[in-house]
């Protein structure tokens, strides 16, 4: 059997460094293998989140050898053998915990923004008609695990740290899945703009790049709504409009 | 007296899947003030990670079906030993859940007429099960969850409760711990709702996460609960098996509803063989039948791969047990093969179950549409639980304890059918959480004795003041427990194997008792897997009790000793319960009788 050093990062809010575990890896090791391993056998204590180990819940996220990823879905033979492997926690966010981060301000904002609201049925038995096509520009969007790693290598958030007045990607695909449902008719626009602040993107593409979800981020969520943005800030028709179509057929 | 924080609820529920979400948003909608505790973040509870999607005979592909049929399917795929009326309610209230998901947000696949697509899955006479792709329980976790925080609901996350507290024989709410610092928080709640979900950890080979060590089970049952049908493990046919640190991860059951077929090393499709009395009626005669009704002819009778899991996954063992396995040790599962039929095969497959295409292509470097992959079974779904009404879902014996979902049993009998634990989720997390809130609007406020959250706190800190030096430590020992359930208590059971694993059972457990852990109380999972273990003793033991008892094979349960189904034991359900001593204590109880009308339903349904 191979074996591969790893470098985990270990410690908490006041602190803390890189370990070095040397660590046997299996055929078709992920890296969460790897460090569940170490914890079976070196270090019962160290801290990670996961649950699926399939890529499906978005728990597991990490930068390996510095970038953002899903511990279960980065293969150990595919990262360079001939150095170590370092973990750490995702820097957007407060430690808690070795590879643990705080991510409680993603659901804070989450809850902050304006709800889903359908228009009324087309059915009796409380159903809506709706196509296929027009089913699937939304979808994408929901395809969203919520791993937050967008958030953690966007700019506006890793190095500015504006978490007060900027929603980050994942946010805007959120927006995005409402604002594009056919049957939903509140309107968002005025939120992305003001508190959501989607005006401090500059578009680029780091966050589209790194989603485990292949969700085309930037060019199918955020340009359509900063679209939307424009159109109804200097376009009160275009406002109208839209109010006008959200309450009806 | 220890220190801990004091919250009080109307209702709280312990889960925040499917299950409890559903009943949170239910309580809280009936005015009830709602706290919700789970283990790890909200949304990544095990409902995220369910595929092919959720049962409901909304008849929007196929109008024979109705309530009735799925009565129908659901009784025979449990081999009627399940709760007959909770598969009443189920089937006939699981369209309007369903249903009521797109007002949510939620949204499904399509018809041409815009209608939600349903799709053909294992026991479903027709196509039922609506989905999204091949990640239906995310678009439903994610729908409850964006609807639910605006209800008015606390979250705690990354809270795990080890213990339901009394108030005398009612239960009046739980003692909890964070996992970032090891706070203890004390939930005093007129009515409790258990939505834990399943038990999977207890075995070595499963599709199952960190999160399923059985806690509701064990909690319900320390508190006094009774657990029924506790021998019936799911067993699903088609987990992967290659490479090692993938073995187990669930392939849906989606890929024979879509056309995959099972061969051996032979080539032969080998679920033709021997197809089960109960079933020769409904399946094809030929693998060209078997198409026709994937691709939707109403004339067409399924092919054999979508039998039922419990006797899908037996057949895979018996190919590989003769010799006739894949490389790895289970059966090749081919979906390509359907380029035969379909033009542009490739996009189809990426399409209608994206996720298994990156799954294999990411995991073990195939590519599903050109190669076929190899599954084999894998520890999968509690068909047992904790014993409820079947309208209200309040336990049998405790008074205030509700429970939903994986970890309430009844639904299902002896084996349950794909799709209907998502329906499942859904319509008796609603009833679940409604009939909390009833309950604490209707019974006076509860009162919590001192000596007894002490007495809890002082049990969930004794590891970390152990010695951790003495034994293997908390993850080896949870892996031979794993390994344990896994020989003697798996897939095929026998008398001899069964009493060695009861023996062994005693043991691990008194290693665990005195198991200590090293760290702190902060984020400490070392210290978590300790308190998990005692959960996953007791149900541990509670399977193999239960699958001793049994002397007959029938769905999930498989005994090597007693091959066949015997009638006497077609109207008997097993019950277990805390005996006064302590003991676990079982017992036989015969099933209350199908009222004529729904008997008639089965008759008519064949
Ligand atoms: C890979 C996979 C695919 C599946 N596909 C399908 C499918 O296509 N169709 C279908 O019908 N079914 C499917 N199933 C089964 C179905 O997903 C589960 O049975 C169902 O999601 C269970 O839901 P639940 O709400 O009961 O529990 P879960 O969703 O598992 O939620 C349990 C909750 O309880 C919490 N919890 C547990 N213990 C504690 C504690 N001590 N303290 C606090 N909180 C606790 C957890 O944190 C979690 O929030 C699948 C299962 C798997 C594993
Ligand atoms: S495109 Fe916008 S949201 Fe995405 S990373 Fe760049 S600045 Fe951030
Ligand atoms: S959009 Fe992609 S990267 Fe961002 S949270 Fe969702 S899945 Fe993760
Ligand atoms: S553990 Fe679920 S995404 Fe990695």
């Amino acid at each position: 059997m191979k074996t591969a050093t790893f470098k985990v990062w270990q410690g908490n809010s006041d602190g803390g460094e890189l370990e070095t575990y040397e660590v046997e890896v299996d055929q078709g090791y992920v890296v969460l293998d790897a460090i569940h391993r170490i914890q079976a056998e070196q270090a019962n204590d160290l801290a990670v989140r996961w649950n699926c180990k399939a890529g499906k819940c978005g728990s597991c996220s990490a930068e390996v050898n510095g970038s953002p990823k899903l511990m279960c879905m980065t293969r150990v033979d595919e990262l360079p053998a001939d150095k170590p492997i370092t973990v750490e926690p995702m820097r957007t966010f407060p430690v808690v915990k070795d590879l643990v981060t705080d991510v409680s301000w993603n659901y804070e904002v989450k809850a902050s923004i304006k709800r889903f609201s359908p228009k009324t049925a087309d059915h009796e038995d409380g159903s809506w008609s709706m196509d296929q096509y027009d089913v699937e520009r939304p979808q994408e969007f929901r395809k969203c695990i919520e791993c937050f790693l967008c958030q953690d290598v966007c700019h506006v958030l890793r190095d500015h740290q504006l978490h007060d007045r900027f929603a980050g990607p994942r946010h805007y695909v959120y927006v995005a899945n409402m604002e594009m449902n056919p049957i939903d008719t509140g309107d968002r626009v005025a939120e992305l703009r003001e508190e959501l602040g989607i005006g401090y993107c500059n578009i680029t593409k780091c966050c589209t790049k790194v989603c485990p979800e292949g969700i085309t981020i930037t060019d199918n969520a955020i340009i359509p709504l900063k679209e939307r943005v424009v159109d109804q800030s200097y376009d009160p028709l275009a406002r109208l409009i839209k109010l006008v179509k959200g309450t009806g057929d | 007296m220890t220190q801990h924080q004091v919250l009080e609820y109307d209702v709280i529920v312990i889960g925040a899947g499917g299950a409890g979400l559903r009943a949170a948003i239910e309580a809280a909608t009936k005015g009830a003030s709602v706290g919700l505790i789970c283990k790890s973040l909200l949304g990544k509870a095990h409902t995220v990670m369910a595929e092919g999607g959720v049962a409901a005979a909304l008849a929007n592909v196929d109008d024979r079906d109705s309530w009735k049929v799925h009565f129908a399917d659901t009784m025979r795929g449990g081999h009627y030993l399940n709760a007959w009326r909770m598969a009443e309610l189920h089937a006939k209230e699981a369209p309007e859940r369903v249903r009521e998901l797109e007002g949510w947000g939620a949204l499904m696949d399509r018809t041409p007429d815009g209608l939600i697509n349903q799709r053909n899955f294992g026991g479903h006479a027709y196509p039922r099960l609506a989905h999204v792709g091949d990640r239906t329980g995310l678009e439903m976790i994610r729908t409850l969850q964006d609807h639910g925080i605006h209800e008015g609901i606390d979250v705690h996350m990354e809270v795990t409760v080890s213990k339901l507290l009394m108030d005398g024989g009612r239960c009046a709410g739980a003692l909890a711990y964070d996992r970032e610092l090891g706070r203890f928080k004390v939930f005093k709640a007129k009515a409790v709702v258990m939505a834990t979900g399943g038990i999977g950890r207890a075995f070595l080979v499963t599709s199952n996460s960190w999160e399923y060590t059985g806690d509701g089970h064990a909690l319900a049952y320390q508190a006094g609960a009774e657990l029924v049908d506790m021998e019936f493990v799911q067993f699903h046919p088609t987990g992967m098996v290659w490479p090692p640190s993938v073995r187990g991860i669930l392939v849906t059951e989606g890929v024979r509803g879509e056309g995959g077929i099972l061969k051996n090393s032979e080539g032969r499709r080998f679920m033709f063989d021997d197809i089960p009395p109960l079933y020769k009626e409904s399946t094809a005669d030929t693998p060209e039948e078997g198409w026709r009704y994937v691709i939707g002819d109403r004339e067409a009778r399924r092919p054999p791969e979508l039998l039922t899991r419990d006797h899908v996954a037996r057949k895979i063992v018996k190919e590989v047990q003769e010799g006739r396995g894949s490389p790895h040790g289970g059966a090749f599962l081919d979906i390509a093969w359907i380029q035969e039929h379909i033009k542009d095969s490739e996009d189809h497959i990426k399409k209608k179950l994206p996720s298994m295409y990156h799954q294999f292509k990411e995991l073990a470097g195939i590519d599903i549409t050109k190669e076929p992959m190899e599954v084999g079974p894998t520890t999968h779904y509690a068909m047992g639980g904790i014993r409820v009404d079947p309208d209200s879902q309040m336990s049998t014996t405790v008074p205030g304890l509700f429970a939903a979902g994986e970890c309430a049993a009844g639904l299902h009998g002896a084996n349950r059918l794909g799709g209907n634990s998502l329906s499942d989720l859904l319509v008796f997390g609603k009833r679940a959480g409604g009939y909390a809130a009833e309950f604490s609007a209707e019974n006076t406020p509860v009162h919590l004795q001192d000596e007894q959250i002490d007495l809890a706190v002082h049990e969930a800190l004794s590891p970390l003041e152990r010695d951790p030096g003495a034994d293997v430590g908390p993850y080896r020992l949870q892996y031979e427990l794993q390994q344990l359930m896994q020989d003697k208590a798996g897939i095929a059971r026998e008398e001899g194997g069964l009493a060695e694993a009861l023996d062994e059972l005693q043991q691990l457990k008194t290693r665990a008792q005195a198991m200590g852990v090293g760290g702190s109380r902060e984020y400490n999972p070392g210290w978590h897997t300790v308190l998990d273990l005692q959960n996953l003793l007791t149900v541990a033991e509670a399977v193999v009790m239960a699958s001793d008892a049994r002397k007959e094979s029938r769905g999930a349960h498989s005994r090597l000793d007693y091959l066949d189904k015997d009638p006497e034991w077609g109207t008997v359900n097993l019950v277990l319960k805390k005996g006064h001593d302590g003991e676990m204590e079982l017992r036989r109880e015969g099933i209350s009788e199908i009222p004529k009308e729904l008997r008639k339903i089965i008759e008519e349904q064949g």
